[in-house]
């Protein structure tokens, strides 16, 4: 975390190829202290980012998966209500004991209510949730939060202190403050627009799909032992299907699954007959594999990118 | 460096990338943290605090490069050293006047370095309007010193030996480097700070203009318009798409809290209270496409159809002498050429309301229901045919809302062969029409029906 430099060398130690951006994004995350939002279409590393910088720091990620309907009693604490139950029971048979050795009046029964100390609403029986489990580590994590544009705006709005203060108000303990900030990454594929004051508190990060040469890099990263020569040439392939007009681009994700899926197939450079073999893994929807197989073989004749 | 940071956070605010004082701060402590050493870290820095969409990010980009962007002077090198009497054949105003020194000794970066001082001193940077470049442009060279040169050059333009003549010319080409160097300068101000105070007020302007003005609407203006549509739509959407549902404290919902209170043995420990759907608007418009209210119909499906992520469900329709569905054409065709594709389906017919009205009767009345809201969009005149007011009347039964747009004037109405007045007592709302900015208004005030206060 030293200078950005080291950064993208760090990541790439643990399999993640970050272009300059995305790295001064995540070091002035670190450096401001301030949560990132990563923003881009499906597959292009939003998700890998986060966990590749829990493995580089080597601290516990923390994973919490938006939809629609989360509330706070799944992302912060809920209250264990059976164990308070059972414990209301214990507390009620014990009490009864006690409360009639005492004998008196009702004064000093009232009294030794006060007197024994109330357990109903105390830390053992609170459920953690992912934000409180995050805001409990004592020596940082990393914390993702993934997909947050499915979520409902009341739970974004909700988010707000979280990020802001790194503390959560609980009503009936009080204030939870994180000892050591939590590395914030939430991610958004664009289902909705985030409101303006969950993206003032954030750093914006907005991966695009890679250029040729970065893409041979990752793909050479994630798949290790691949040859050269293949990469040069799927790399190039995909990147000329991204000109096309479908309905869904290839993202990184599904070049590196390809990438494998040639090796398993033993082939050593493209021909029509495994593109046409393996598209499936690379495009995902049905008219797209259509539009694009009469084109094979021209587009394995393109130049290499 | 505190002085040039807010002048480029007040440019990336004219460029409409949102910067609040706390991203500012934020900007600050960036700068503060990676230095500006290295210009591309710099920049990538300050893009992650300060841009937020994908949008802003390339604004930011652009504003960036304009911003830091520092051409270098283009001076004709000095004489070559050597002769060393020189200095001394000068006039003594030459060695008095700094601005001489660095034209004669071609010190570019002190010559840059005096022009961003002048430019502050004389507040470039507060350029509004495009004419204020040339005065300006003037000041700021005052500033600098240019009077002294004149000066100087008046002055040896009389002794008439060579060594004079040679340093007239020298002074009058860094004279004119210099010029050009501050017209540019003040140029790329005026497109940091002022070009998009120039756009809003066309847009304002735009916002005001008359739809069914004669001979219709500028090619070039009905581009910006297209966009101002979009963009007031989104305003609205992000207004009125926020609440999904609507809290109504204070009802106990028996049902739901019982079921949930089978996890506790019984014991509501869980109170779930009840809570209603906000509705989402379900429009059905009917447009009138003749040649006056063509324009103002295309605007109403644009502004319509950008709409979608508030409004539930949308119908349009348009007719002259019959009815067609819009929505048919929009299959094929984007809406911004949804009118001039109906047009060329059904224009040049005579406009005759009651038919329209017996077309959508016979075949689509079943889109309406309690839940819909009809905008109908027309001027009325209907050529003295039968304005068919019982159909009128039998939509609007069935209708939740019914709402009249008129691209004519109140005082209009029910004037010459328009039966607006006969429409009138069916319709909730009747408004005159004829600019984006009343259309904003009331389809606001349509969205607004339908959200619980």
């Amino acid at each position: 975390m030293a200078s950005v430099d080291a950064l993208i060398e760090g990541l790439a130690g643990v399999g993640y190829i970050a272009s300059r951006r995305i790295a001064t994004a995540l070091y002035m995350a670190v450096h401001l202290q301030k949560p990132i939002l990563v923003e881009g279409s499906a597959g292009v590393g939003k998700t890998e980012l986060a966990l590749s910088t829990a493995a580089l720091l080597s601290l516990p990620l923390i994973r919490m998966q938006c939809y629609e309907g989360l509330d706070e009693s799944k992302a912060l604490y809920e209250w264990k209500y059976g164990k308070q139950l059972l414990y209301t029971q214990i507390l009620k048979d014990r009490m009864g004991a006690q409360l009639a050795e005492a004998g008196g009046g009702m004064d000093e029964a009232m009294d030794r209510l006060h007197g024994i100390g109330d357990l109903f609403f105390s830390e053992p029986f609170l459920e953690p949730r992912p934000l409180m489990k995050a805001l409990r580590e004592d020596d940082g994590c990393v914390l993702l939060i993934d997909e947050i544009d499915k979520s409902d705006e009341a739970f974004e709005a909700f988010l707000l202190e979280v990020l802001s203060a790194y503390q959560v108000s609980i009503p009936e303990l009080g204030v939870l403050k994180a000892k050591t900030p939590p590395i914030v990454f939430l991610t958004s594929n664009n289902v909705r627009d985030l409101g303006d004051a969950l993206k003032r508190r954030c750093l914006h990060l907005h991966i695009p799909l890679p250029d040729a040469a970065l893409e041979r890099k990752i793909v050479a990263s994630r798949v290790p032992g691949i040859e050269a020569k293949l990469t040069h040439e799927l790399v190039s392939f995909v990147q000329s299907l991204r000109t096309l007009d479908l309905r869904k681009s290839p993202s990184i994700s599904e070049t590196v699954d390809w990438a494998r899926a040639l090796i398993l197939l033993n082939a050593e450079s493209l021909d029509g007959e495994v593109v046409r073999d393996s598209l499936n893994v690379l495009l995902k929807f049905e008219q797209d594999i259509a539009a694009v197989e009469p084109q094979i073989v021209e587009l394995i004749r393109r130049p290499l990118a | 460096m505190q002085g040039a940071m807010e002048d480029f956070l007040r440019a990336l605010r004219a460029a409409d990338v949102k910067v609040s004082p706390v991203e500012a701060i934020d900007a600050h402590l960036t700068v503060a943290t990676v230095g500006f050493a290295d210009r591309e870290l710099f920049k990538d820095a300050l893009c992650a605090t300060l841009a937020k969409t994908a949008d802003e990010v390339t604004r930011f980009d652009e504003t960036f490069e304009t911003f830091f962007a520092r051409e270098t002077f283009q001076l004709e090198p000095p004489p070559p050293a050597g002769k060393d009497g020189e200095p001394e054949g000068l006039p003594p105003e030459v060695q008095n006047s700094e601005l001489a020194q660095m034209l004669l000794n071609g010190d570019v970066s002190a010559l840059a370095q005096a022009m961003e001082a002048a430019a502050e001193r004389a507040q470039v940077s507060s350029i509004r309007l495009s004419t204020q470049r040339s005065r300006l442009t003037r000041r700021m060279l005052e500033e600098m010193g240019l009077g002294q040169i004149e000066q100087i050059i008046a002055a040896a333009k009389k002794l008439e030996d060579a060594r004079s003549q040679a340093l007239v010319a020298r002074l009058e080409s860094g004279k004119k480097a210099l010029t050009e160097e501050a017209q540019r300068f003040v140029e790329r101000q005026h497109e940091l700070y002022a070009s998009e105070s120039g756009k809003n007020l066309r847009e304002e302007l735009l916002a005001r203009k008359a739809l069914n003005a004669e001979g219709g609407i500028d090619p070039a203006d009905l581009v910006m318009m297209q966009a101002l549509v979009k963009k007031m739509a989104k305003r609205l959407a992000d207004r009125y798409s926020r609440r999904r549902n609507k809290a109504q404290l204070g009802h106990l919902d028996v049902r739901r809290t019982l079921r949930r209170s089978m996890a506790y043995g019984g014991m509501p420990f869980e109170i779930v209270w009840k809570t209603k759907k906000v509705e989402k608007p379900n429009i059905v418009a009917i447009c009138d496409v003749s040649k006056s209210v063509a324009a103002a119909a295309q605007f109403l499906l644009t502004f319509l159809y950008s709409l979608n992520e508030v409004v539930d469900r949308m119908e349009a329709f348009a007719f002259s002498g019959r009815m067609i569905s819009v929505n048919d054409v929009m299959d094929e065709h984007k809406v911004e050429t949804a009118i001039v594709e109906v047009l060329k389906k059904i224009g040049f017919q005579q406009t005759d309301y009651g038919k329209s009205l017996e077309d959508f009767c016979d075949l689509h009345l079943d889109q309406i229901d309690r839940h819909t809201t009809v905008i109908f969009l027309g001027d009325a005149r209907s050529n003295y045919a039968d304005p068919r007011v019982d159909l009128f009347a039998t939509i609007q039964k069935r209708a939740r809302a019914m709402i009249w747009l008129n691209p004519e004037p109140e005082s209009y109405w029910g004037q010459g062969d328009s039966v607006m007045q006969r429409y009138l007592p069916f319709c909730h709302v009747a408004k005159p029409c004829n600019t984006l900015g009343q259309l904003e208004r009331i389809i606001e005030d349509v969205l607004r029906t339908y959200i619980p206060n």
